[in-house]
């Protein structure tokens, strides 16, 4: 071990490390109420508890413009995307008792398992593993911008085009479909879709 | 700041979403699950990029990526579940059984296609109608 890690421990955490265990705490129980929770609208409403807490948790980890781009877009358009959906498949307001389908306990001991594997492996892993979070800045919007378009510049271009093709599906699968293939049946309809 | 915090709230937020995709039944919770796998990897990246501080900001940039393409990805599930709605009045992913195989749950899986020769396409035909009404 280092010197310079030697001068770390968990017995005098630094301000940053406890208010990262704060809210990682806060963010976790968010996540387990949205996943667990019978009441549809909540359990998105858990979901921006839960994604605001990583944002935080970005911003505490020095990835400035990340936790903002977070912000943006799970906070402010996938939660409302999915209120959207909660609303045009007409989800029920209140408890609804079949939230959860019947293999919960199969369900339960698959995530526990896997979290103590994943858990006692991480932790034997970089149970001496700084991070120095006092160095040149690397999360702020002029070096993220600079790196993204000095280095990855053509990923972020096939990106655009990534999402101009899940832009033109989605219209494509949710436009309304023509009185003449709804009136027939199903295996013309899918004949029409696999043309499209 | 010590690398396992952050490693930690990642492996158990990805776990609480792999309850949440295995155990939900309505199809918009399940994407609700994937989508907290998907911010778990990106603390992930996230960490370990401060931690490791390459040149390129690898970690930072393939964040990026990753929440554009979850972007992507709940735009056309939604779109999806809410086709699958408009043509079976449910967004039950449990009742969406038209490709599954019959397994031993199914009334018609105790016996094979082989020793009835004349009725299996009927009993696939009638168990398809059933599951699909």
């Amino acid at each position: 071990m280092s010197p310079a890690a030697q001068s770390h421990g968990f017995l005098s955490p630094s301000g940053a490390e406890v208010a990262f265990v704060l809210v990682g705490l806060v963010t976790f129980g968010a996540a387990i109420v949205t996943v667990t929770t019978r009441q549809i609208v909540h359990a998105a409403l858990w979901l921006v508890v839960a994604l605001g807490g990583i944002a935080v948790e970005y911003l505490l980890l020095t990835a400035e413009f990340i936790a903002w781009v977070q912000v943006l877009i799970y906070v402010g358009s996938v939660v409302v995307l999915l209120l959207f959906g909660l609303l045009l498949t007409k989800a029920p307001i209140g408890r609804s008792p079949d939230a959860d389908s019947g293999n919960r306990w199969a369900a339960l001991l698959v995530a526990a398992a896997s979290a103590a594997v994943l858990v006692w492996v991480v932790v034997d892993a970089f149970r001496a593993t700084w991070i120095d979070l006092d160095g040149p800045a690397a999360g702020s919007a002029a070096v993220t911008g600079a790196s993204l378009f000095r280095h990855w510049v053509l990923p972020f271009e096939a990106l655009s085009v990534l999402l101009l093709a899940a832009l033109v599906g989605a219209i494509a699968l949710s436009r309304r479909q023509p009185p003449a293939a709804a009136a027939g049946s199903r295996a013309p309809d899918a004949a029409q879709e696999g043309g499209r | 700041m010590h690398l396992v915090f952050p490693a930690v709230l990642s492996m158990l937020l990805f776990c609480a979403g792999v309850y949440g995709v295995l155990a939900r039944r309505n199809a918009i919770l399940v994407l609700m699950a994937v989508e907290l796998m998907l911010n778990a990897v990106n603390l992930n990246l996230v960490a370990f990029d401060v931690w490791l501080r390459d040149r390129l900001h690898s970690g930072q940039a393939l964040t990026l990526f990753t929440i554009a393409v979850a972007a992507a990805e709940i735009g056309i599930g939604l779109a999806i579940v809410l086709m699958v709605y408009r043509g079976r009045g449910t967004s039950d992913v449990d009742r969406l059984r038209d490709t599954a195989e019959p397994g031993p749950g199914d009334q018609d899986a105790a016996d094979g296609p082989a020793d009835a020769p004349g009725t299996p396409a009927h009993r696939t035909e009638a168990h398809r109608t059933e599951a699909s009404a």
